[in-house]
């Protein structure tokens, strides 16, 4: 594996694989000294066009955790604030010897235009509106180490799917396990062809009803803006995961959701200490699996 | 002196294909008629067997970049790539920088494709000042300079009234108002056809009402003014339908589309291709075989290139920084040629009607005809040649075309312009 641009196109062995190795790679989080020579020598580029904590730190850690040089840079304080273009910036990447890049982008497709530009590895940290792979992947880790298996779940996805890469990579990602995925949203945050991929549940209640996983999305407050939707707090009352819905949920199905949270607008916060919630846990479970991915993609005779 | 062999003569307006010699004398068609015999040591002589000659071709909507974006094109470039596509009368669109929306800039253009363009240029004006949406452009100083007619391409006229005085004012200079049908409320920050392909590219979507909604006004304006309306790069469905009952009602409208709105789909974008980013967006199956039936039921007038040339540092970025546009001269003819006659069997005299006779009629010029003593413009054509469309290949100073590495039937082979043969077996002479 070269490059981890999104979920789209890999097979299900080779995403089997990945998280194969997450589990190995979690049995080194939970020793003392965190510390492997898997990415000795290695240089491990961080290039995040947008704001991040976890997926950014996750990375970093992970990166580090195994041994690599690891480097941060900033938009706002790079040359892009004096008009290089990202062409530029990848061949200045190029010159600067870099192994791997970890990019994050606001514009769809930028991790694509880079693997095609350049000679390092390239991982996608999220791009647009398009695909946060690893975030799906870690999201498959947690189902799969929860509930012991990753084939035939009835997953809800719930809230802003239309700008929702996370939602895109979990749909690709599960359904090449042959799971039965239900979306359920307003009508202005669902995408044109959505039921192609998805069910469309016409309620919320039917959408969170006998699922073994709910996966809630995290909503941007400036959609409100853009008049997609109207307020919060009416949100909250019909798309957000709230105490009212809550017993239509089981005990026993996961609810997940990828961070950060808009308390009180997406899901309660009584909900979020529940057990069957697994936020923080997906977390951990998310170096584990960029370990993995970061592995893969370094070993030379795989690419 | 030239004398064209064996030619299977397409006039388009009889149907028909005469197997004849054409004989060229000065910028005139001398004679045509079946084997001419001819002893003079200057005569040149072109062997048109198994080859089709055309009237040549006229656009009336492309983009030649000069003044202000001669790093894509220039009025020399833009002509000699519209030579290698068998066009000889191109009109170019305002949006250049500064724009043509004044007599000045109007006589400019002019005066340089006099200069450098061994073909006819003519500009087309602005229908507002500095294509600003705000003010009506001096329209008639303008027409008296050369345009022939008005358009805000790139942009469309938002405010309704303002289109509604274009119309009405365009009607005192007997030219069409060239509408670009784009509700920018409803294209704002799209990318590509909404639809299947943006959902699972995560790209913005544009909805085809973005077009449609525009052009049933646009109708409606038309119809009330009786003005003429001529509404370019039309792409969907819904637009090709509202066009048809307007026809029906009796409104005064014409329309085109482009060669790759009736070819290509919007999986091209798949893979992120930024020479498939054009605007409006490629659209769908069913938007091709719409708009392909229209052109069948002449509901369509005409084919325009929309050739729009950008640098290929332009096209090198990342999607939603990509400028939209392809360039469009050089594959015109094949892809009509490889979509409608190859593929749909459509008569070979449609593309005469399509490229060389509706385009002028709608700027009000008289038809290029293959006849005795007209004007000597017409176009060769080998049916048979297949290509792929190679950058190295390609004329223009932009290399943005959307058929890159698309393989093509027929071939414009030679071109001739006012007696004078500005392309020969595949080669650019001027």
């Amino acid at each position: 594996m070269k490059h981890l641009l999104g979920l789209k196109d890999l097979s299900k062995e080779e995403i089997l694989k990945i998280l194969n190795l997450a589990k190995d790679m979690k049995l080194i989080l939970k020793s003392e000294t965190k510390k492997t020579p898997h990415l000795q020598g290695y240089s491990v580029v961080l290039l995040f066009y947008e704001n991040s904590t976890r997926t950014r730190t996750s990375f970093e850690l992970a990166a580090k955790f195994m041994g690599a040089n690891t480097t941060s840079i900033s938009v706002a304080t790079s040359s892009v604030q004096k008009g290089e273009s990202l062409l530029d910036t990848v061949r200045t990447l190029e010159a600067l010897k870099t192994d791997v890049l970890i990019v994050r982008h606001s514009f769809s497709g930028a991790p694509h235009f880079i693997a095609q530009n350049c000679s390092f590895s390239v991982i996608n940290a999220g791009d647009g509106m398009n695909e946060h792979p690893t975030q799906a992947l870690l999201d498959m880790f947690t189902i799969r180490e929860r509930l012991g298996k990753l084939e035939n779940l009835k997953v809800a996805i719930i809230g802003d799917i239309l700008h929702s890469r996370v939602a895109r990579s979990n749909i690709w990602g599960l359904k090449k396990f042959g799971n039965e995925i239900t979306v359920y949203g307003p009508q202005t945050l669902l995408p044109p062809f959505i039921d192609k991929f998805a069910n469309v549940a016409s309620s919320l209640e039917e959408a969170v009803t006998n699922k073994d996983v709910v996966i809630d999305l995290r909503i941007q407050l400036e959609r409100q803006k853009r008049g997609l939707i109207s307020s919060k707090y009416e949100y909250y009352k019909f798309f957000g995961l709230n105490e009212d819905i809550y017993k239509f949920i089981s005990k026993d199905t996961l609810i997940m959701h990828p961070g950060p949270v808009n308390r009180g607008v997406e899901i309660s916060s009584d909900i979020m200490n529940l057990p069957n919630c697994t936020i923080e846990e997906q977390v951990t479970n998310g170096i584990a699996v960029r370990m993995a991915v970061l592995y893969l993609c370094t070993r030379k005779e795989a690419n | 002196m030239i004398l064209i062999k064996n030619a299977n003569i397409v006039n388009g307006i009889d149907k028909t294909v005469q197997k004849a010699d054409i004989l060229i004398v000065d910028d005139r068609i001398e004679k045509i008629a079946p084997a001419i015999k001819i002893e003079n040591p200057k005569l040149e002589i072109i062997d048109a067997s198994e080859k089709y000659v055309f009237p040549s071709f006229t656009d009336i909507h492309c983009h030649l970049r000069e003044p202000g974006f001669e790093y894509k094109e220039d009025i020399r470039s833009g002509s000699l790539s519209a030579v290698a596509g068998g066009f000889t009368t191109i009109c170019c669109m305002p949006n250049t920088n500064p724009p043509i929306d004044n007599r000045a800039m109007v006589a400019y253009v002019r005066y340089r494709a006099k200069e450098v363009s061994p073909i006819e240029v003519l500009p087309i004006g602005a229908i507002t000042k500095g294509l600003n949406g705000e003010e009506l452009s001096e329209i008639g100083l303008m027409r008296e300079e050369g345009i022939v007619a008005i358009s805000d391409d790139g942009k469309c006229v938002m405010n309704a009234n303002l289109m509604r005085n274009a119309l009405l004012y365009a009607k005192d200079f007997s030219i069409p108002v060239i509408s670009h049908c784009e509700d920018t409320n409803l294209s704002e920050g799209g990318q590509m056809n909404l639809g299947f392909v943006s959902t699972t590219l995560g790209l913005r979507g544009i909805p085809r009402e973005a077009e449609s909604v525009i052009v049933a006004r646009d109708l409606l304006l038309a119809k009330e003014t009786k003005a003429h309306l001529h509404i370019t790069h039309v792409s969907t469905k819904e637009s090709v339908e509202l066009i048809r009952r307007a026809k029906e009602w009796g409104v005064n409208v014409t329309c085109d589309t482009c060669p790759h709105y009736i070819s290509l789909t919007e999986e091209e974008v798949i893979g992120f291709n930024t020479n498939a980013k054009v605007n409006p967006p490629l659209r769908t199956k069913e938007d091709v075989e719409a708009l392909i039936e229209a052109i069948k039921e002449g509901v369509i007038d005409c084919i325009a290139t929309d050739h729009a040339p950008h640098h290929k540092d332009e096209k090198n970025v990342e999607f939603n920084l990509a400028p939209s546009g392809t360039i469009g001269f050089e594959t015109a003819f094949a892809v009509l040629y490889t979509y409608l006659i190859k593929n749909r069997g459509f008569e070979i005299s449609k593309l005469v009607e399509l490229l060389s006779i509706n385009p002028r009629k709608i700027i009000n010029l008289k038809p290029n005809m293959i006849k005795e003593n007209q004007k000597a413009n017409l176009v060769i054509i080998d049916p048979n040649r297949e290509w792929e469309v190679k950058e190295e290949d390609i004329i223009s100073k932009s290399k943005n075309s959307v058929f890159l590495g698309k393989k093509l039937t027929s071939y414009v082979e030679a071109v001739i312009y006012e007696g004078k043969i500005l392309k020969k077996d595949g080669e650019i002479k001027c």
